[in-house]
């Protein structure tokens, strides 16, 4: 196990180290001076000399070698110092640090019901074969992967807050400020977010219960006359759940993905509203060290997916 | 005396059935992969035939109704520039099936010839090949697109671009699996000893059996594609008004939410019936050419 875990954090870190090159150079050696943009947002292009310019690209450090500027970004990403936005005048770091909690509370909110959610509809599903609950399971399976979520939005905007004024349609508000007013507010985001891995939860669960629950031991344990709880709970279903958790791995990366669209959406402040704003800013630092972040999270959350797998299933580990 | 040997050889063998009657047999016997293929049928006649079929121009619109209701004049009525949506619906669907084909062919080719190598060789280049499409995988698709497009810029080809960086790992790790799976069989090692080079190993005889499932991943993937295409759209980091994309017609049409509802509606509903579609059809072929891909693809 010890030997296993080793080599997977070997390879996580080789993962993460070839992120960290390919955010980089998809920013830097691609056209377009960081520079000119920044001369640009200073309304001062025009105006300034070849010395100047040649000043500030030494106070940015983009005068040094392509890998000395590699290698000092890098060596921020540890100490926290990512540098300055150029649009948001503010530290990087300090920006991210504000507006990554609100994701956050949105995107683990999500996590959490699209599994609970998809889970129990996959073991009905599958458990009760061919009956009704097996239509409706896969038919809201079926609905869920192919629903754009801001569209689902969209239309729970329409229906719940405008038409029925039942829900605030936008903004988000601390839970520690006003707890009801963040809740109402979530609702309707956390839906859309949380309807797609829901689906493909459900997909998975129904499938993997429909291969285990053939298995000799399910006969087994239902011969030996166990209620039909403890059969399904206890040795069908935990069986069955270890495709499941691959797949949430996956799910996290879904949900910072769909953070983006949703956050626009429903105006809220989160991380994926601020990489989007960036993009149109052209505030490269702040795209660059946002969708770092955002991977090394769905890196180091699918390493310890790996993980508990290789402790689930004693055959992967020494696969 | 070969004569003889032949006809014994046929008459022992069992009847063979028809490959392709065992294929339509499972393939055509759900409704929903039928309807899938009328969506599919309807949606690429759309594509080709949009200038003959769309009643208004979509780039180009009457300003003296804006925002016109739904009438028989405008089925689905116009947006803020007075452009007909019915027909920017059908031109829309001219860029979904390019973005969601061109980005899946370009990216399975990528994806594949990466995997095949990789899982060929393995060791080192193994290491390089496969630890690369794992960074790439740690991004969710939607932000690497983002990245890309953030610097590229807007626009089809860009788009094309980014999705298809954004999804050539997984059809690497497909095809590394299943590269890795074949390379074991006896047929592969005794054309090894008969003295094959690996460009031959590889091309003639894994690659052919690696294909139906990657035929089943391509087809899941297109309606995977022109979600994110809708998505980036949607953002107005991938294609932009007056260009028709689904995608941006439903932001259009948000603004006048409460007013004309169809603006945003049409568009997304289009988009849900199309990746719906290719799911289905995508599901039936899994079914139809290799059952035992069922919870793996």
């Amino acid at each position: 196990m010890i030997t296993y875990i080793i080599r997977r954090l070997f390879i996580g870190i080789i993962v993460l180290i070839i992120v960290t090159l390919i955010v980089f150079f998809a920013m830097r050696l691609l056209p377009g001076d960081p520079l000119t943009i920044f001369i640009g947002q200073q309304g001062a292009s025009g105006t300034m000399s070849e010395a100047q310019k040649e000043a500030l690209r030494h106070e940015y450090g983009l005068d040094k070698p392509i890998m000395m500027q590699y290698f000092s970004w890098f060596g921020g990403l540890f100490t926290g110092d990512l540098g300055p936005s150029i649009y948001y005048h503010e530290d990087v770091g300090k920006l991210l640090g504000k507006r990554f909690p609100i994701t956050l509370h949105l995107g683990l909110l999500s996590f959490v019901i699209a599994n609970l959610v998809g889970i129990l509809l996959g073991l009905f599903a599958g458990i009760r074969r061919g009956t009704w609950i097996d239509a409706t399971s896969t038919t809201l399976a079926n609905i869920g992967i192919t629903i754009p979520q801001f569209w689902l939005g969209i239309l729970l905007i329409y229906s719940l807050g405008l038409k029925l004024h039942l829900l605030p349609i936008y903004g988000y508000t601390s839970p520690f400020d006003d707890l009801w007013m963040s809740t109402k507010q979530l609702i309707m985001p956390v839906a859309c977010l949380a309807v797609t891995g829901m689906a493909f939860i459900a997909r998975q669960t129904r499938s993997a219960m429909l291969e285990v629950i053939r298995q000799d031991y399910i006969r087994t344990a239902w011969s030996k006359g166990l209620t039909e709880r403890s059969v399904i709970i206890v040795h069908a279903l935990k069986n069955s759940l270890i495709p499941v958790i691959t797949l949430m791995g996956l799910g996290l990366g879904m949900v910072f993905g769909g953070a983006v669209l949703v956050e626009t959406v429903f105006a809220i402040p989160g991380i994926g509203r601020l990489l989007v704003n960036s993009v149109f800013a052209q505030d490269y630092v702040v795209v660059q060290s946002g969708t770092l972040v955002i991977a090394f999270i769905v890196i180091i959350s699918n390493l310890l997916v790996d993980i508990s797998y290789g402790w689930l299933d004693p055959r992967i580990r020494y696969g | 005396m070969q004569d003889v040997n032949t006809e014994t050889g046929f008459i022992e063998a069992p009847p063979r059935v028809n490959e392709w009657r065992r294929f339509s047999r499972v393939f055509f016997q759900r409704k929903l992969v039928i309807f899938g293929l009328v969506v599919l049928t309807l949606m690429v006649i759309s594509a080709i035939f949009a200038p003959w079929l769309a009643p208004y121009d979509p780039y180009v619109g009457n300003l003296d109704d804006s925002l016109a209701q739904p009438s028989w004049k405008y089925l689905l009525g116009t947006d803020i520039g007075g452009r007909d949506t019915l027909s920017r619906l059908i031109y829309g669907a001219r860029t979904a099936l390019i973005v969601g084909f061109v980005t899946t062919v370009s990216a399975a080719i990528v994806g594949t010839v990466l995997g095949l190598v990789a899982g060929f060789f393995g060791g080192i280049i193994n290491m390089v090949i496969m630890r690369a499409m794992d960074a790439l995988m740690g991004f969710p698709m939607l932000l690497l697109a983002l990245l890309i497009s953030a610097v590229l810029g807007s626009g089809i080809q860009n788009v094309i671009i980014a999705l298809s960086v954004a999804t050539l790992p997984g059809y690497a790790r497909v095809m590394h699996g299943l590269t890795l799976s074949v390379r074991e069989n006896d047929y592969i090692m005794a054309e090894r000893a008969m003295g094959a080079n690996n460009l031959r190993t590889m091309l003639s005889h894994i690659l052919p059996n690696t294909l139906p499932p990657m035929i089943v991943l391509v087809t899941l993937q297109l309606g995977t594609i022109i979600l994110a295409e809708a998505g980036l759209s949607f953002l107005g980091i991938g294609i932009r008004p007056p260009g028709a994309a689904w995608g941006s017609m439903v932001y259009d049409g948000y603004r006048f939410l409460i007013s004309n509802p169809l603006l945003s509606f049409a568009p997304g509903l289009a988009i849900m019936l199309v990746v719906f579609a290719f799911n289905m059809v995508g599901d039936g072929l899994r079914d139809a050419l290799d059952p035992r891909l069922r919870g793996i693809l």
